[in-house]
């Protein structure tokens, strides 16, 4: 029998049926008679993770920045994925597919993220080398179906004002010694926005929030993933009930090779 | 890009791909989708949609063998295992597919290696004169990337998929192309150096669709769906078996390795 590796899960079976648990264990903790009623969601996360509990600390910071990200809200293009699978009723789950989809993206999405914590990993808490890379920029030149990034990881290429949200959430995200790296995105914010000439985006603080975390690249890209899908949820089914007549069709200019135009 | 510049495409869209005029007409690439486009073949279409191109008779039928030799209907295979569980679970057979579909971007089997391959091919081709320079680049890939796309099969060394598809090109002079030339002129290095690495089918796809002209994005694109085919018998016969009896897993079936039984901390 070919089997099933596994470092999370242990299952026990009944003594009846082998398909039904009797008692189930993640990273070694009961989770339905000890864990429930003691453990925070967020505490949960962290453990399927990382196959430790967090500290008092971390699981506060993550609790915080999971708030933070649970709805981007209706402009964001995931979650407008998201309405678009509920405004047409489609299944439940092609709405989340859907924002999964969209939200993975290098730009205000999960890879971007994966892409700042590699920033992170390569130039630390190092503020020359922050100001080398942001004044000449480079990206991977490693080949994938990955599209070519036209803007610096983190940093808004459409912005030209730090948003208050930014500031208001920096200062609300419980930051102390555990955290050097938020800690020092939050004292070198301007340096870095002056040499990029651009705000920092909410994918900057998450990424910075997932290092001080201690999370890997692989689990921060997850994680943002996972953690956004409140909001499209949320948003999809509203749209399900306000129906098309209410959501945008937007018009249409159509040029052909000729140049010639044609809207609607 | 300002704030002040975005606005500029609010509210509306500008293409030159095409638009749906209801009542009146469709137009796909500039051409009426019912009219000028009237008879065209799906798969010319969605060739057309991806490049912009229309290709001669013999490419597509090569391009659609391509997608015909890799339809495996085979739910062991991962992509498709997941369009079966789908099945199993009496989900629907649009989530099934769609999984499916996403799950195929993989870096062992699917997209992400037949990107790499066709890049490396089109770069080498580009690249190399003779072949004492192709050995040497050849060593620099192995060295970066730990390996070459498009050499060496996951589960076996061989690749039944080979012959066929070499066969057809045959059949349609579509065999004698300098990617595909390339792509053996490799291997056969690859054996001599002791690398023991075989060509494989993504290796020959991308030769074969550099060949015919295809870039690696258009490329990508066009086999993002390769393994269509083979996804929906897996679906339809796990939704016709009893729920739950795909690949059923026991308790004693998962080999737990991990960390001791341990007490939570009170709260």
């Amino acid at each position: 029998m070919q089997a099933i590796h596994t470092k999370i899960w242990l299952e026990e079976p009944e003594n009846e049926n082998p398909y039904a648990t009797k008692a189930a264990y993640c990273h070694g903790y009961n989770v339905y008679d000890d864990m429930l009623g003691n453990c925070r969601w967020v505490e949960m996360l962290f453990l399927l993770l990382k196959g430790e509990a967090p500290t008092q600390q971390q699981a506060d910071l993550l609790e915080h920045l999971a708030i933070v990200l649970a709805n981007a809200g209706p402009r964001d293009a995931a979650i407008h994925a998201a309405m678009c699978a509920g405004v047409g009723k489609s299944v439940a789950a092609s709405s989340l597919m859907a924002a999964l989809a969209v939200g993975a993206g290098q730009y205000s999405g999960a890879r971007e993220v994966y892409l700042i914590m590699e920033l992170w990993n390569k130039l630390g808490t190092d503020e020359s080398q922050w100001k080398n890379f942001l004044l000449n920029p480079s990206s991977s030149d490693i080949v994938s179906t990955w599209p070519d990034i036209e803007h610096i990881p983190g940093f808004d290429p459409h912005g030209n004002v730090t948003p208050m949200s930014i500031m208001t959430i920096l200062n609300k995200l419980p930051i102390d010694a555990y955290t050097p790296h938020l800690q020092w995105l939050i004292y070198n914010r301007v340096f870095l926005e002056k040499q990029s000439t651009k705000p920092i985006t909410i994918t900057m603080i998450a990424a910075t929030t997932f290092i001080d975390l201690g999370l890997t690249l692989d689990e921060g890209e997850m994680l943002m993933l996972l953690l956004r899908l409140p909001g499209a949820a949320a948003h999809s089914l509203e749209q399900k009930k306000y129906g098309h007549k209410k959501f945008p069709f937007y018009s249409i200019e159509l040029e052909d090779q000729h140049g010639k135009k044609e809207t609607q | 890009m300002k704030p002040d510049d975005l606005k500029q495409f609010s509210n509306s869209l500008k293409t030159r791909m095409g638009a749906c005029f209801p009542g009146e007409k469709a137009i796909f690439r500039g051409h009426d989708l019912h009219q000028e486009l009237g008879d065209i073949e799906w798969f010319d279409l969605y060739i057309y949609g991806i490049t912009g191109k229309r290709f001669t008779k013999n490419k597509l039928s090569l391009l659609e063998t391509i997608w015909t030799y890799t339809s495996y209907p085979d739910a062991r295979i991962w992509n498709n295992r997941v369009a079966a569980l789908a099945g199993s679970t009496k989900s629907t057979a649009n989530l099934a597919t769609s999984a499916s579909l996403a799950v195929s971007e993989a870096e062992v089997y699917g997209g992400g290696v037949l990107y790499k391959s066709i890049s490396f091919l089109l770069r080498t081709n580009k690249e190399i004169d003779v072949s004492s320079q192709l050995k040497i680049h050849i060593e620099k890939e192995l060295h970066s990337n730990r390996g070459i796309a498009g050499y060496g099969r996951p589960l076996i060394s061989s690749d039944e998929r080979i012959l066929p598809i070499l066969e057809k090109a045959k059949s349609l002079g579509l065999n004698k192309g300098p990617h595909l030339k390339l792509a053996y002129d490799i291997e056969k290095l690859l054996i001599e150096g002791r690398w023991r690495l075989r060509i494989n089918y993504a290796a020959i796809s991308s030769a074969l669709a550099a060949d015919i002209g295809l870039s690696p994005m258009q490329f990508y694109q066009f086999m993002s769906t390769v393994f269509l085919a083979g996804m929906q018998p897996c679906y339809t016969e796990a939704v016709e078996k009893p729920a739950g009896t795909l690949f059923p897993t026991a308790c004693h079936d998962i080999k737990y390795e991990g960390v001791k039984k341990r007490i939570w901390k009170e709260k």
